[in-house]
């Protein structure tokens, strides 16, 4: 039992991780039935702003207090993540707002090379693994023998915070309905009104930012980032969105949360389950396709022509 | 007017190209010989990685070959001979390797491969130069199958008559690693993990191996996928079973990992143990202070506390290179040294390099014998160095420091 619930936090904080930035995923598919794929990047560079306002920005005597350098490296990564989404979308995807869907699939997956090469090649020493501040404590507690890391209360209750947020924003503010109004229909959107170029760039900066959170996240919680980060945590996360039903925003996170603990039970209870874990993850995830294709909370299959 | 300016720069070609051919054959001609009597060249190659993440490796190979062909023409070790070096890059992939391989055999003037660092280029690179009679010496390989063939355990054989190295072998390593956990450390209970590739599972098998016949327990066996950077739950897995110590098959990215989160998020107290993979400066800076206490096995001698490396770390200095001569700087030194020792013998009155030359030195780098900066360097019957120093290393303040020397007897 004890195991089961150790296991369960493991899997939690995997799964926030994991729920964020598929939140970026579930709501640019939302809006323009495009699958980001360069998604997982904006995440790898958000923590590599992180990582560079503390490296470079940050005088040595505030970069030990926790309550300045905290926000500042979130602020410094949000910036940087924001900055190359918006100037993703103006340059890569809004040329292609109306060409077939595959040529912003595929320029998605340039943009994800570009950005990983961008990093490897410039980034001072970015062709190896970078120390990432811990700031917070690296310190553990005790729950009923479930080991606690401290670093994993703030990454969930911060997700948590973040995912609540979010609903929030899109359920009551007009942006919010504005963005609603141009998920279910662009055309009518912007015969009452909207400017639905204005709402796709709000989409963007949101998924960014939220990406660029679950950067620093990451990066505190390994202790290391490199370039390469972003290609996995993009794959796991767009799992989890599908899972979750792609273009919905609760879907996400409970995708995000349930293929953590999968991962993690897998490990503990399927013999080699932790080389095994992907498999099983994917297999949940066709399970759940097989009974319901649009996703755990997907209503509907997007068909809109 | 297109056309007339095609022409031109047609016509303009047909007059440059005998001057480019004259100009690289100048350059050729260049290094060293002042042009006072027509010298014989011989050539010895290297294959390294020369770009990518493991440059610095590479080029610590290079120069120390280069280093061991500098002084032989100083000396006039060869009369009537002068070596030349024919550098190539593998960029540290199987295929590259195998271009390097094949462009090296086809020059006439190479008798001699030192190279790779990584064993997979060393699969394509042995096979290619095995067919032009060419001998390789890598300093650096160590997995078992590229000396004794696919059933290294039971029925070794050699696969490439061409093969050497400088380097010691993973079972031996796994071997001396288990040796100093049990004896040294005390260990008694140990938990393995590895990241299945060739390199990781060999050395988690052999460390196992002599574990277990030493009297110790392997009390969990897992696996991890390279390129993972949460092990929590695997972590978690093991905690419960109280190990003493964890055995880590593979390299430092993953190992840099798991000793962070055991030790931190975990909250583990047991210290990690891996092999040449994860014995990099990387794995101190990215492990944090989660790696002060862990362990890592190393081929050779570390260079700086033999007597018989003083020397090459002197010339090395002295030669003014820019890079470090690296980790197996000292054992391609002795490569280099290996081929060049066979040449007089083999070379005699020969006017140019053939295959009669190559199969002599083939034949004789074999029988070698002599003191090397790493030690005695002499192959046995499989092509395997019969100095089989390994080191164990311990991290300090965030550094590998080389705690204790020895050989496995197995």
């Amino acid at each position: 039992m004890r195991q089961f619930l150790q296991q369960l936090v493991n899997g939690t904080v995997l799964g926030a991780t994991y729920g964020l930035i598929a939140l970026g995923y579930t709501m640019v598919y939302g809006i323009i039935q495009l699958i980001n794929f360069a998604h997982g990047e904006v995440f790898m560079v958000g923590a590599f702003g992180g990582l560079t306002v503390y490296r470079y920005w940050l005088p040595d005597s505030l970069a030990s207090n926790v309550w300045v350098a905290l926000p500042a490296v979130l602020i410094g990564a949000i910036a940087v993540a924001v900055g190359v989404a918006v100037v993703m979308e103006r340059l890569a995807y809004r040329p292609l707002r109306n060409a077939p869907r595959l040529a912003p699939l595929i320029t998605a997956i340039g943009v994800s090379i570009f950005l990983q090469e961008a990093v490897r090649l410039f980034y001072p020493g970015g062709k190896r693994q970078q120390a990432f501040p811990q700031m917070i404590s690296s310190g553990t507690f005790d729950v009923g023998g479930v080991t606690v890391p401290w670093v994993s209360v703030f990454v969930v209750v911060v997700a948590v915070a973040l995912m609540v947020g979010l609903q929030v924003f899109v359920k009551t503010t007009k942006t919010g309905k504005a963005m609603r109004a141009t998920s279910q229909d662009p055309e009518s959107a912007k015969l009452i009104g909207i400017d639905v170029d204005r709402v796709i760039v709000v989409t963007f900066v949101l998924g960014a930012a939220l990406a660029a959170v679950a950067g620093v996240m990451q990066g505190m919680r390994f202790a290391q980032i490199d370039f390469r980060i972003g290609f996995l945590a993009g794959l796991k996360a767009f799992t989890a969105a599908v899972l979750g039903g792609i273009g919905n925003i609760k879907g996400a996170v409970l995708g995000g949360f349930l293929l953590g603990i999968v991962e993690a039970l897998a490990t503990q209870y399927v013999p080699h389950g932790s080389s095994w874990k992907d498999v099983w993850a994917f297999v949940v995830l066709i399970g759940v396709l097989v009974v319901r294709p649009g996703g755990l909370l997907g209503e509907r299959v997007a068909t809109r022509a | 007017m297109p056309g007339s300016t095609r022409r031109r720069w047609r016509g303009s070609v047909i007059v440059l190209l005998p001057l480019l051919l004259a100009a690289g054959c100048g350059g050729d001609e260049e290094e060293g010989t002042g042009g006072a009597q027509a010298t014989k060249v011989v050539k010895i190659g290297v294959i390294a990685p020369l770009s990518g993440d493991l440059t610095a490796t590479g080029t610590g190979i290079r120069n120390s070959v280069e280093l061991a062909i500098r002084q032989a023409n100083e000396k006039n070790k060869v009369p009537g001979w002068r070596i030349e070096l024919a550098a190539e890059d593998d960029a540290a992939k199987p295929d590259v390797g195998a271009a390097a391989a094949a462009k090296l055999s086809s020059d006439a003037a190479v008798v001699g491969v030192v190279g790779t660092y990584n064993s997979s280029v060393a699969l394509q690179t042995a096979p290619v130069l095995e067919r032009a009679n060419i001998v390789q010496i890598s300093p650096a390989n160590t997995n078992d199958t590229l000396t004794r063939g696919q059933n290294f355990k039971t029925s070794p054989t050699r696969p490439y008559k061409n093969y050497f190295r400088t380097a010691t072998l993973d079972s031996l390593q796994g071997g001396f690693a288990a040796d100093y956990a049990y004896n040294d450390l005390k260990v008694k209970n140990v938990a393995i993990i590895h990241d299945k590739k060739a390199y990781g599972q060999g050395l988690a098998d052999s460390f196992k191996g002599q574990f277990e016949k030493l009297g110790g327990k392997i009390i969990a066996t897992e696996t991890i996928n390279p390129g993972d950077k949460d092990f929590s739950a695997v972590l978690s897995k093991i905690k419960p079973l109280n190990p003493d110590m964890l055995f880590y098959g593979g390299e430092y990215p993953e190992a840099s990992l798991i000793s962070n989160q055991a030790k931190g998020p975990q909250a583990m107290k047991a210290p990690l143990m891996g092999g040449d993979g994860i014995v990099d400066a990387t794995y101190g800076k990215t492990a944090g202070a989660a790696a002060n206490g862990d362990y890592g096995t190393s081929v050779g001698a570390p260079p700086e506390k033999l007597d018989s490396a003083k020397q090459f770390l002197a010339d090395y200095k002295a030669a003014g290179f820019k890079d470090s001569y690296s980790a197996y700087g000292a054992l391609a030194y002795d490569a280099a040294n290996a081929i060049i020792n066979t040449l007089p013998t083999a070379l005699g009155s020969a006017t140019a390099v053939d295959d009669a030359v190559r199969r002599k030195v083939l034949d004789a780098v074999g029988k070698v014998n002599f003191g090397g900066a790493s030690g005695t360097v002499a192959f046995d019957q499989y092509g395997d160095t019969v100095t089989k120093a390994l080191t164990m290393y311990k991290v300090e303040a965030g550094v590998f420091n080389p705690i204790k020397t020895g050989e496995f007897k197995g």
